[in-house]
């Protein structure tokens, strides 16, 4: 066991830091070309899908500068390394593994250039948490597939160009697993309508997606007809190892501490409160349980061990502090933390008040934390399935 | 980086894991926790042929020379049988004396240590859940080529066990560790509810020792020694919390309610999670904690609070859940489940509860 790290590891923190000093000016110095000029910066250093192959345009990066490589880069609150988040998190990864030679050229690149943004079609309007029971239906007729169906709170809809999409292409299957087949589509085929829906926060962000007939080729199909659940499976291996970030904690974390110095209880130092110090510590004390716990499962992964469900551990602490946190910096500011982005009074100019409204984008994602429960009893700790 | 255990200390979490269950099952830690001191000295005196009493103590004095992050090895994998053995009162008193002996008395103490001649405990604080210099009221006074000692510390971890015990007093130069003999003072049994960790008063006053039996102590070897007691704990309730989290698993897959395992129902198996939440978090911090004990003393304070505050609070969740999940059958004197809700309850205070910890965490974050 050695916590420190190596080298050749602290050379490469070094070289992300100098990279940030270099190139990363303070926000109100950023102008309008800035993001696209950060893109295309990031993505010569190799640091857009950085762990991807160097066959497929990544660096070959190792998991443990991967880590380093996001961790320095959301302490500085740096911007993404690309826009095509979903893109790098699970559909780059789940082409390179299941896609045809013919996908993975005319796919991947676009990823990591930034030009391309992806949504996930996983849920339906009956199936959300049971991801298995698919309806939407696909059917071969010819050269291509044709699509019928609905999928609902898909996040990035409105804005993507393209979707990863789950479907049933057979419905005489004795488990719900089988029959499955994934599709990548263009998100203005004919046949494919968005209406966006507005989130409690007052942002459309999702949406739910109607398809009519829509035509898709059978190029376009990922990994064979009814192995679609298998795709889906190690995508989200790839997801729950993607979400559950400590740094962006940690970050949050700093900013409830400047806070909770700034802020009085009854006219008296909040930081004199113990309630006040015992929660804000609490906070900390999760939070590094998530770091540690990453460490660990990290180094479980670099030495070749299975990682069986461990990372559900992450993302329920991530949850309950998602939530706590925000709801905390209201309680401590009373009213004035109630008030939204420029209102007269708002708190942080309204992050905490937004956050208090917008938990469900990272706490319902990916399974929510009854579903994260299931995994760790059923999976981990063995007890029968529901 | 690398937050893994090596090779070499995975046989050792396996061969103590062997000794537990082939030694030391449950039968005899009821028989031995129910015995006169609470101590069986041949199970000791194999403990010490295996090495484990030694490994922290230096190659030049007899001992393994390894350090906190192989001990908590051996002190998690024998809490998972609730060991009643003073393994960790013992390292603690190692740790004392690496860190406050001249080297004439770690010439005199160390090898019979790491061979399990003597049994050495620990004694800080003289206030029941108090940790703070002035807590120690005891004292050393020099008087005629002596010196005399007074005071009365409580609940001193395996003090019946123990042949010698080294107690915190207020010395003529300050804080010290008075080095007694067991028969030097006033030992006296305060049975508490987990008997499995045996725990005595010691009454100092009227004993007198030599000079040279006297280390002295600075407010920061005392905070790092209370530090170690917190990270010996809180490895303990890994252990502990495993096994109890396992036997209440195993439990809720076998039982049949309404024609299915209470592992089906979500009210059981969620339950079951959140333990395991608990457990894995709190043993991560555990381990950062007990690396940085010689790998990164700067960082020990706070990564102890983290661990022990968490586990505090958790670990006797896990306790209570762990008898609450088996219904009636986990409330019997006979069942084993119980004796792990009683551990929960002796490890909850034990050198700080989660209120000193999240304190500290907060002041140490800059609060």
């Amino acid at each position: 066991m050695d916590f420190d790290y190596t080298p050749r590891e602290q050379s490469f923190r070094e070289e992300v830091r100098d990279f940030i000093t270099e190139n990363l000016p303070p926000k109100e110095k950023r102008d309008k070309n800035f993001l696209a000029t950060w893109l295309e910066k990031v993505r010569a250093k190799g640091w857009v899908g950085f762990a991807w192959p160097k066959e497929f345009g990544g660096s070959d990066g190792g998991l443990m500068e991967q880590a380093i490589l996001k961790e320095e880069m959301s302490l500085a609150k740096a911007p993404p390394l690309g826009t095509s988040m979903m893109g790098l998190a699970w559909v780059g990864p789940g082409i390179m593994e299941y896609g045809t030679e013919e996908q993975k050229q005319k796919f991947i690149p676009d990823i990591l250039d930034s030009k391309v943004t992806w949504c996930t079609g996983y849920s339906e309007p009956n199936h959300g948490s049971d991801l298995a029971a698919i309806q939407c239906k696909a059917e071969l007729q010819g050269d291509h597939y044709v699509g019928n169906g609905q999928e609902i709170w898909t996040t990035g809809a409105p804005w993507s160009q393209w979707i990863i999409l789950l479907t049933r292409t057979d419905f005489n299957v004795t488990s719900k697993h089988d029959g499955i087949t994934c599709f990548l589509v263009p998100m203005d085929a004919p046949g494919v309508e968005v209406r966006p829906i507005q989130n409690m926060a007052g942002d459309k962000h999702f949406a739910e997606i109607f398809f009519t007939d829509v035509q898709v080729p059978v190029e376009n199909r990922l990994g064979a007809e009814g192995e679609g659940w298998k795709v889906t499976v190690s995508a989200l291996a790839n997801e729950r190892s993607s979400i559950g970030e400590v740094t962006q904690l940690q970050a949050k974390l700093d900013d409830l501490k400047e806070l909770v110095k700034n802020s009085k209880r009854q006219g008296k130092p909040a930081t004199e409160d113990p309630k006040v110090r015992r929660t804000v510590a609490k906070f900390e004390m999760k939070i590094s349980a998530m770091k540690y716990n990453g460490l660990r499962y990290l180094t479980k992964q670099i030495k070749g061990e299975p990682l069986t469900s461990e990372t559900s551990v992450n993302k329920l602490h991530r949850a309950s502090l998602e939530i706590e946190m925000d709801d905390f910096a209201i309680e401590l500011s009373g009213q004035a933390g109630l008030q939204l982005k420029g209102g007269e009074e708002a708190v942080d100019n309204g992050t905490w008040s937004k956050g208090a409204l917008n938990w469900p984008n990272v706490v319902i994602g990916g399974g929510t934390p009854n579903i994260q429960r299931n995994i760790i009893a059923e999976r981990i700790l063995g007890q029968p399935k529901d | 980086m690398n937050f893994g255990f090596t090779e070499e200390q995975n046989l050792l979490k396996d061969q103590v894991q062997r000794f537990m269950k082939e030694a030391c099952p449950m039968t005899r830690v009821r028989e031995i926790s129910a015995s006169e001191n609470a101590f069986d000295k041949d199970l000791w005196q194999q403990a010490a042929d295996l090495g484990w009493l030694g490994l922290t103590i230096p190659e030049s004095y007899g001992g393994l020379g390894l350090k906190w992050i192989d001990l908590i090895v051996v002190l998690e994998a024998a809490a998972e049988g609730l060991s009643p053995l003073p393994i960790a009162s013992h390292a603690l008193a190692t740790s004392a004396i690496v860190a406050c002996a001249s080297e004439e008395q770690k010439a005199r103490w160390l090898p019979a240590m790491a061979s399990g001649a003597a049994v050495v405990t620990l004694g800080l604080y003289d206030e029941a859940n108090w940790i703070d210099p002035a807590a120690i009221t005891a004292t050393a006074t020099t008087a005629g080529g002596k010196v005399s000692l007074k005071g009365k510390k409580p609940f001193v971890n395996d003090a019946l066990a123990a042949d010698y015990l080294l107690l915190a007093v207020q010395g003529p130069d300050g804080l010290a560790l008075a080095a007694v003999g067991r028969d030097q003072v006033q030992v006296a049994a305060q049975p508490t509810i987990d008997s499995t960790k045996p725990m005595a008063s010691v009454d100092l006053s009227g004993a007198a020792i030599d000079a040279a039996d006297l280390l002295p102590l600075s407010p920061a070897q005392l905070a790092f020694l209370t530090d170690c007691g917190g990270v010996a704990t809180t490895a303990e309730m890994v252990g502990a919390g495993a096994a109890v989290l396992s036997m209440t698993s195993t439990y809720a897959k076998e039982r049949i309610q309404f024609g299915k395992p209470i592992g089906q129902y979500q009210g059981v198996k969620h339950r079951l999670a959140d333990m395991f939440v608990d457990l894995e978090s709190y043993r991560s911090l555990c381990y950062f904690a007990a690396w940085a004990v010689d790998d990164s003393p700067e960082e020990l304070a706070k990564a102890v609070s983290m661990a022990k505050g968490y586990a505090s609070d958790a670990f006797a969740q896990i306790g209570i859940d762990g008898v609450g999940l088996h219904g009636a059958i986990g409330f019997t004197a006979d069942y084993d489940a119980q004796l792990y809700l009683k551990r929960s309850k002796w490890a909850r205070p034990m050198y700080g509860d989660s209120d000193y910890h999240m304190d500290r965490i907060a002041t140490l974050g800059g609060l």
